[in-house]
């Protein structure tokens, strides 16, 4: 049997993967929407791994939540991408800096 | 076996969700030229229907349903309370906003409602699974109303910022509470203290560890640094109606979840999560303040004000004692008061074509309008923390807790930067009352707006000179 800690390093690796992601970024807004997915997916990874190892199943139901939530979030997200791309015809992050200060 | 749960405590939620729908309905439904004013009417209704609601339900014990994953405690009552009244007058100052400029108007009432209905849930939550709903219903419709200008590029721009900020901060909230699951095999917020509580200190580290996600994740949502880059520009991107709102009852929403997080799951961890808190105070504070002296429009000037508000705030949360909550509840309430009055200043002299963004343009108010300039006057002393506004009371009340529980050198400091503060406070009060103004005509403004903000500036005055009750109101929050 696989041991619970290789799950959890597999999900810090992708949770750490995404949030790298976010941060250096700096070409197009659809990575950034991706990596938010997939650190939703780690969480999700997470929650299945306790789950499974302590037998005890409100954690995948959780997983179910955080799944349905992801894709309200990943519509909304895709939305404003759609309104902000008719008034700048850019996705490019780097050019999306007109607030600041 | 499967019981019928109790639905009365969730009886204001179930109001707020099926009159939302009917909003949303009726909207569709209503001619053209109508459309926004049977939903402005339907969505106040709503509003004040959930507090009769929730005063009628109202008691001193704590009523948990639905298999423990909603609670119906004095701390609840009290914040949902506070949220139904900002929410209400913040949707009182954007009616003529909204009408004036190319905002969807029906859509913009369904949103806040459902956004109020997330707050709502938010700190009702006895579970992780109704906190995380709770946030995500609270947060979803906020993207959405920051981008609702459609012509607006700042208006986009801001909302893609808030989007995968806000996405980033519940990623982080989630892995967190994933780890404490893990530790503690349960979602349940009174379970998990009861086993946190009974471990021995060597296994805390998994604790720990899912500790810093969680204060991340909070930090985030209430807008703290070093996680409050979104702040500013939301605050300046969107339309200033939606500031207002932003700026308001979600952050008493997210008071209650940090309470609920901290105090309620993991309250034996009190030393580790005071000294994370403690670094995200003082950096709120250092940077807000001092980044805010140097801002010329006035929606940033307040933001970075948010974020050193925020800060104060924290002070009461990190003290550990039911007397510091009790604090940070008052400071967190009259922050939203204050802030809605400025954010409705700024709505009041704004209109369709012209936004009233810039301090400039608040030059020599008192010559155009002296009522609005003295109210103005009150928030922006309230802001600043000088008695006898109400502004001064929270400060103190934060401050006090703090002594009590021997961080003295904390409270010294928060008090340097609320000097710091008055600076830039004081400089709106003198280019109101000293500047010469560029156009000499008088500012009209509507009747029941004018009354709106009056009431609202009075309260902040008001509740200065008697504060008595809303502390004793804040205290009965936190007494069991």
């Amino acid at each position: 049997m696989i041991p619970l800690s290789n799950y959890l390093i597999v999900a810090a690796i992708v949770f750490g993967l995404s949030l790298a992601g976010i941060i250096i970024n700096r070409k197009n807004i659809i990575i950034l929407l991706m990596c938010i997915e997939l650190m939703l997916l780690a969480v999700n990874i997470n929650f299945v791994a306790f789950s499974s190892y302590l037998r005890d199943n409100t954690g995948e139901v959780f997983v179910f939540f955080i799944l349905t939530v992801a894709a309200a979030e990943a519509a909304i997200g895709l939305a404003i991408l759609m309104v902000l791309f008719r008034k700048r015809e850019t996705i490019n992050v780097e050019e999306i800096d007109s607030l600041k200060g | 076996m499967f019981t019928i749960p109790n639905f009365a405590p969730a009886a204001p939620e179930m109001f707020v969700l099926g009159m939302a729908c009917v909003v949303l309905l009726v909207d569709i439904f209503s001619a053209k030229e109508k459309q926004g004013q049977w939903a402005y009417i339907l969505t106040q209704v709503t509003l004040i229907g959930a507090m009769l609601l929730t005063l009628r339900l109202a008691s001193y014990s704590t009523v948990v349903t639905f298999n423990d994953t909603f609670l119906l405690d004095p701390l609840a009552t009290v914040l949902k309370i506070f949220i139904y009244i900002t929410a209400f007058v913040a949707l009182l100052y954007s009616r003529a906003y909204v009408a004036e400029r190319e905002i969807p108007n029906g859509e913009y009432y369904v949103l806040c409602l459902f956004s109020i209905l997330g707050m709502m849930v938010l700190v009702s939550a006895g579970n992780f699974l109704t906190l995380y709903l709770g946030l995500e219903l609270l947060s979803l419709p906020l993207y959405a109303l920051v981008a609702l200008q459609r012509d607006s590029a700042l208006g986009s721009e801001a909302a893609m910022k808030y989007f995968v900020m806000g996405a980033m901060a519940s990623g982080m909230l989630l892995y967190g509470l994933s780890m404490i699951y893990g530790a503690s095999k349960s979602l349940d917020i009174n379970q998990i203290a009861t086993y946190v509580a009974s471990k021995p200190m060597q296994q805390d580290m998994v604790f720990v560890f899912a500790l810093v996600f969680v204060v991340a994740g909070i930090a985030f949502k209430l807008g703290a640094v070093p996680f409050h880059m979104w702040a500013p520009d939301v605050y300046d991107g969107s339309p200033t109606s939606v500031t207002l709102f932003i700026g308001s009852a979600p952050k008493i929403a997210v008071l209650g979840m940090a309470i609920r997080l901290l105090v309620g799951t993991l309250p034996s961890l009190h030393i580790q999560w005071e000294q994370l808190l403690i670094i995200v105070a003082l950096l709120s504070m250092v940077l807000g303040n001092f980044v805010a002296i140097m801002q010329k429009n006035i929606k940033r000037m307040l933001a970075y004000s948010s974020i050193a508000h925020m800060g104060y705030m924290l002070l009461g949360v990190l003290s550990g004692i039911a007397a510091g909550y009790a604090a940070a509840t008052f400071y967190i309430i009259t922050y939203a008061l204050m802030s809605m009055g400025a954010f409705g200043m700024i709505v009041l002299l704004s209109r369709a074509g012209f936004e009233a963004e810039n301090i400039e343009d608040f030059r020599g108010l008192n010559a155009r309008n002296p009522w609005l300039a003295l109210m103005m006057l009150i928030l922006m002393f309230s802001m600043a923390g000088i008695p006898p506004t109400v502004g001064f009371f929270a400060k103190l009340g934060v401050l006090e807790a703090l002594i009590s529980v021997h961080l003295v050198w904390l409270a010294a400091l928060a008090l340097l930067f609320a000097v710091v503060g008055a600076y830039y406070y004081i400089r709106v009060v003198k280019v109101m009352y000293f500047d010469e103004p560029e156009k000499i005509e008088p500012v009209t403004t509507t009747k029941d707006m004018q009354l709106a903000i009056s009431v609202n500036c009075l309260a902040v005055l008001a509740l200065g000179l008697f504060p008595s009750g809303l502390i004793n109101l804040c205290r009965v929050a936190f007494a069991s």
